[in-house]
């Protein structure tokens, strides 16, 4: 649906060129959610205003939907606008028109709608997002998160095929960010609308995305399922943001398992697996104890995971490694595993 | 001091007058300005045409404008009013020159206030496919309204101005009826009188215009 090749972008700053993307290779899939995750000025927002050229690349090219779009200008820029909508951080809408006036502005301006046609339109779109009794009001007498619905009912109007969120729940409190991403889940779901998510928080990934790429000082470093990418973190920066999400950083600190006398490793359960009492059994069968040393349980969209590390020490040490793998676990030797260092990052004083 | 033998007539057609040309040069001054200001915000920095030496050039000329004396701007432009308006006398003599006085003015009022919308508004519009000239109509000069209301209020408060000094040169109105009769002739309470009904003129276009403002205000 979407695919950036070597992409890059500078712009010109007081102290020479800030290079903001420096070599993005991507591919998004149609029908598909993606999130782009990186943390404050790794160049988010520069990659996702490329896609409809609100900004233009320094070299490399945009293809939308198998056309190379990357040099579009007046009337077929305008088209390809209006087959990507964009839901923005701070909302954006005219707060010289109502509710129902927002959404109704992109079907105005292509001059092809009567206004019977977009009174209709804007009242199934109110609907969409459950703001039908608010359609007469103005933006400012609506709650952040219902000012989310409009944008997304607005970027919903011009039934585009790829929607762009740029940090679309971060000026939102948490409940109110569950409820936008469930209705962004809900739209991808219903309609088919690919939707690129860019956020810096792994919470909003894990449980909106599909895939994931991860961006850092203009690169991208990681990029996967999210499963992978989220319980298999390989890049510091991924590393820093997967412990960001996490009490304490989860399981993924590395632990000198000399200290312990016995031998770490990580554990992840995915899926069904999650569910089972795989580890006690198969500690009894191979007469080994364990010692939980961290962990995390949640779920991935739908997928529920559960991971742990845990220090092994017993019997048959290795046939419980071996039982546990038979078990479809996925088991990690801590010590074999080089962990990227990791400064402490300060804790936030109230 | 009596006020017996004023000549109600005279003030009457005095603030006739006064109403016109106000009322004239402000329809022209917006007429103007508007896109005066509209050109300046877009060729301005960062914006949708950004265009320095545009910019700079519109720029220079207005401010000039702006700084010689409006006293000084009239008498410079009676031959060019004369040209253009057949006369520089009246009203028809004096609008041309009010409209040169106050329209740069006004565009940069203009250029102010669009700038002060939110950038982000914009970007949206032309995210959703809207040109340049839709995203100008139909998202920043809508958000811009309760400003340039304002802007139109301060514009025709200073129209006011003007015109009474314009009387002085032979324009008619409150200003050269107070000149007149009151400087000229000593006849004070005449000169008391047409400021009083200044002063009321002005307080009424503050409020009015404070009320539109309102009205249109809707963050
Ligand atoms: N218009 C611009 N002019 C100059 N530099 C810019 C411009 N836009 C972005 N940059 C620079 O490019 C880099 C990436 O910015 P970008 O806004 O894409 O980051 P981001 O990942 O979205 O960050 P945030 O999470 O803070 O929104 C930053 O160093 C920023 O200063
Ligand atoms: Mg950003």
């Amino acid at each position: 649906m979407i695919r950036l090749e070597g992409i890059t972008k500078s712009f010109a700053g007081k102290e020479g060129a800030v290079v903001a993307l420096d070599g993005i290779d991507l591919t998004i899939a149609k029908g598909e959610i993606f999130g782009i995750i990186g943390s404050s000025g790794a160049g988010k927002s520069t990659l996702v205003r490329l896609i409809n050229l609100l900004e233009r690349p320094t070299g490399g090219e945009v293809f939308v939907a198998g056309e190379r779009v990357t040099d579009a200008k007046g009337e077929r820029l305008r088209d390809l606008r209006r087959s990507i909508g964009m839901v923005f951080q701070h909302f954006n809408l005219l707060s010289a028109r109502t509710v129902a006036g927002n959404v109704a502005y992109p079907l105005e301006l292509t001059g092809q709608y009567g206004r019977v046609e977009i009174a209709e339109r804007v009242a199934a779109l109110l609907a969409r997002v459950g703001l039908s009794e608010h359609a007469k009001k103005y933006p400012r007498q609506l709650s952040g998160g219902q000012k989310q619905r409009v944008g997304i009912a607005r970027a919903l109007a011009s039934e585009p095929q790829v929607l762009l969120c740029d940090e679309a729940t971060s000026a939102l409190d948490p409940q109110t960010t569950g409820a936008v991403l469930d209705l962004l889940r809900q739209i991808n779901r219903d309609l088919g609308v690919t939707i690129v998510l860019i956020t810096h928080e792994m919470d909003v990934i894990r449980r909106t995305c599909d895939r994931v790429a991860v961006l850092d000082r203009g690169r991208v470093v990681e990029e996967g399922p999210v499963t992978d990418v989220f319980l298999h973190p390989r890049h510091a920066a991924t590393l820093r943001l997967v412990r960001e999400a996490e009490p304490d950083g989860g399981s993924l600190d590395a632990v000198a398992a000399s200290d312990l006398g016995g031998r770490a490793v990580r554990l992840t359960f995915t899926g069904a697996a999650a569910h089972q009492p795989i580890l006690g059994r198969i500690a009894c069968e191979n007469l080994v104890d364990y010692a939980i040393l961290a962990g995390r349980v949640g779920h991935i969209r739908e997928t529920p995971y559960a991971q742990f590390t845990v220090s092994l020490s017993g019997r048959d040490v290795a046939g419980a490694i071996a039982g546990l793998r038979a078990s479809g676990v996925d088991v990690e030797l801590q010590a074999g595993i080089p962990l990227p260092q990791l400064e402490e990052r300060p804790r936030h004083v109230v | 001091m009596s006020f017996e033998n004023l000549y109600w007539g005279d003030i009457g057609a005095a603030l006739a007058q006064t109403l016109a040309m106000v009322g004239g040069a402000l329809l022209l001054t917006v007429l103007v300005g508007l896109p005066l200001g509209i050109l300046l915000f877009l060729t301005g920095r960062q914006q949708l045409f950004q265009a320095p030496v545009a910019y700079g050039s519109l720029s220079f000329v207005l401010s000039i404008i702006r700084s010689v004396p409006f006293i000084i701007l009239l008498i410079v432009l009676m031959p060019v009013t004369v040209l253009v308006t057949g006369t520089s006398l009246g009203i028809r003599g004096v609008i041309f020159p009010l409209v040169v006085g106050t329209a740069p003015f006004f565009a940069r009022l203009v250029e102010t206030a669009l700038r002060e919308v939110d950038r982000g508004i914009i970007e949206a519009s032309l995210a959703m496919g809207a040109s340049t000239t839709q995203t100008i109509f139909r998202a920043v000069l809508p958000e811009a309204l309760p400003s340039l209301l304002a802007a139109i209020t301060v514009t025709a408060i200073v129209l006011v101005d003007y015109t009474a000094m314009s009387g002085a040169i032979g324009g008619g109105g409150l200003g050269d009826l107070a000149i007149r009769y009151g400087y000229h002739r000593f006849q004070t309470e005449i000169m008391l009188v047409c400021v009083a009904i200044l002063i009321v003129f002005v307080q009424l276009i503050q409020a009015s215009g404070n009320r539109l403002v309102t009205h249109f205000s809707r963050k």
